[in-house]
């Protein structure tokens, strides 16, 4: 009986595991037959027509090395959008790291007044909607002529993604002694030194987290972009939203395995780190 | 001392001042423009008719609160399903068995997964021509597409509580392994000791501990169902509408005076999303106390 049960509990795993595959499944067999009619559940052929339409793999008899590059260098829009995208998100990854990281110091380490109330405001973006922040946002951004270029959405991105990056730092500072850091200075060690040699070493797991983790945020901003960018900034989350709409699935589902591919990819090297206790995680509901 | 004082405050400023001129501002200011205050085309009145105008008018009343039930229930299905799934799944996975690192995975897939891309897969897999209609055809459950239920872009809402829950599932999932794992099995094994069986384990050994980590991430979730974006429209429809698609298009409309009503809306969600956040830290407070 007890067995039976142990049986049926592991067969509803596996079988909860392929419903969640599903979409998966879709993606590539969407992005990878260009007629893929109902009711065929396994396309009658293999097609690259998706990619070769979004300009990404050369026409047949095309795909040789220069072809390849040849085309790409004619700045298709999704390889237009996938480097806006990349910059973006790497450009507001850097900045918000480099904010954080004093400010994650004294919460960690330091008491003070109010420092509650400071941590509380910090988190606040993390449960407001960003709906109600970016409307009244977006008017003071044309009138300060952020509105519509490269820069103002990513000053809007730096938003949602401060507070994660606070946050999870604050938790690496709150388990590290700096005594480590006065000992290198009696050593003679200066304050750079300092930095590169005893602190850096010492924070750099956590920050690689938070680093991946305020890229993802960046990564799959769809509201923020649209608004902030006024339809002049495309990324890729815009160009997966617009494409959707316009109802073509092959096409949807190549972008949408470009846009994903970097979020798996993400899973796979932090799977180690992610875990509830992390501030981090909190945040991945919000992606 | 004084020092020390400077130190916070300079490493303090640079985030703050991000979240108080962007974040607070932004709310600021739509509230200014949701208030009828609009300098960019001449109006400066302030008045709450913006308010009125959503919620009574008879206009738009009938597509606020049919909006707001929407939002309520794709929010409170969604985050309660997604709970219970990923709990189940979470007691099931603990034992050993094979493939157990692959199926780990699949179940943590999601977390990192864009919810825009959670809803083009529900898309495909759910809507009338997708892969579950073509799988139900291939088995003779059905004939034509007409025949499969309308999941996807229906009034329910279904294909939207469908996608959080694909989504929001994960994110349970990582939190209560993680729960799960700091606990191990000692509180179990003696309440089997003891005589409990199978439900009485669940009801009264498992189920106490993890629901303050379910709770707040119950909290997380519904939170974030109530104002978001991208999901609903993609997968909703014109009519009722979620309240966030509502105030974005409010806002997109070429007609200017509907902007206020736009940010109203927007503030309206937003108040409602703050009440459920205080009630939350009321609730945990009060039990502290009690405890």
């Amino acid at each position: 009986m007890n067995n039976n049960l142990k049986k049926i509990n592991i067969y509803a795993i596996y079988l909860g595991a392929i419903i969640l595959i599903l979409p998966l499944i879709a993606f590539f067999i969407n992005a990878f037959s260009f007629r893929w009619f109902y009711p065929q559940v396994i396309p009658k052929e293999l097609s690259l027509q998706a990619w070769v339409r979004l300009k990404l793999i050369p026409k047949p008899g095309q795909r040789t090395f220069e072809g390849f590059i040849e085309l790409w260098a004619s700045n298709p829009t999704v390889i237009k959008a996938l480097l806006n995208s990349l910059s973006i998100g790497f450009l507001v990854t850097i900045v918000s790291i480099i904010i954080a990281l004093p400010a994650a110091r004294v919460l960690g380490l330091l008491n003070f007044r109010f420092k509650k109330l400071i941590i509380f405001i910090m988190v606040s973006p993390t449960i407001l909607p960003p709906i109600a922040f970016v409307l009244g946002l977006n008017i003071n951004f044309i009138s300060w002529g952020f509105s519509g270029n490269y820069f103002g959405v990513c000053l809007v991105h730096l938003v949602p993604i401060m507070p994660y990056v606070v946050l999870t730092m604050t938790g690496i500072f709150a388990n590290y002694n700096p005594d480590f850091e006065h000992q290198a200075r009696t050593l003679g060690a200066n304050k750079t030194r300092t930095f590169l040699l005893i602190t850096l070493p010492a924070i750099a797991p956590g920050m690689v987290v938070a680093a991946l983790f305020a890229f993802l945020v960046s990564w799959s901003q769809y509201l923020l972009t649209f608004l902030i960018g006024a339809g002049k900034v495309m990324t890729l989350p815009l160009l997966v939203f617009s494409t959707a709409s316009s109802g073509n699935p092959a096409l949807t589902a190549a972008i949408s395995i470009i846009f994903i591919f970097p979020a798996i990819l993400i899973l796979f090297f932090t799977s180690k780190f992610v875990s509830g206790e992390s501030g981090a995680t909190s945040g991945f509901g919000k992606i | 001392m004084g020092g020390e004082r400077l130190k916070i405050i300079l490493s303090l400023t640079p985030p703050l001042l991000i979240i108080f001129t962007l974040f607070f501002g932004g709310i600021f200011y739509g509230f200014l423009q949701s208030l009828g205050y609009q300098p960019a085309i001449g109006k400066y009145e302030i008045n709450f008719s913006a308010y009125y105008n959503v919620m009574f008018s008879e206009r738009y009343a009938k597509l606020f609160w049919s909006g707001l039930g929407l939002n309520l229930w794709v929010s409170f299905a969604s985050t309660f399903l997604a709970a219970v799934f990923a709990l189940f799944g979470a007691l099931a996975i603990r034992k050993t068995f094979f493939a157990k690192t692959i199926c780990n995975f699949i179940y943590s897939l999601n977390l990192p997964m864009p919810h825009l891309v959670v809803a083009v897969g529900i898309i495909f897999v759910f809507s009338q021509s997708g892969l579950l209609a073509r799988l139900a055809s291939q088995i003779g459950l059905i004939g034509s597409p007409g025949d499969f239920p309308v999941l996807v872009k229906d009034k329910y809402g279904l294909g939207i509580i469908l996608a959080y829950i694909w989504k929001e599932a994960a994110f349970f999932f990582i939190i209560l392994m993680s729960v799960l794992q700091s606990l191990g099995e000692n509180f179990e094994e003696l309440a089997q000791s003891l005589g409990a069986n199978r439900w009485q384990r669940f009801r009264y050994v498992i189920l106490p501990l993890v629901m303050p980590n379910l709770f707040s991430a119950s909290i997380i979730v519904f939170a974030f169902s109530f104002g978001a974006y991208e999901v609903p429209a993609l997968l909703g429809v014109i009519y009722p509408q979620m309240l966030p698609v509502m105030a974005f298009e409010f806002f997109l409309n070429p007609d200017l005076n509907a902007r206020s009503e736009g940010m109203a809306l927007s503030i309206i969600i937003a108040i409602i999303v703050m009440i459920l956040v205080v009630f939350y830290f009321w609730l945990t407070q009060a039990k502290i106390r009690k405890d």
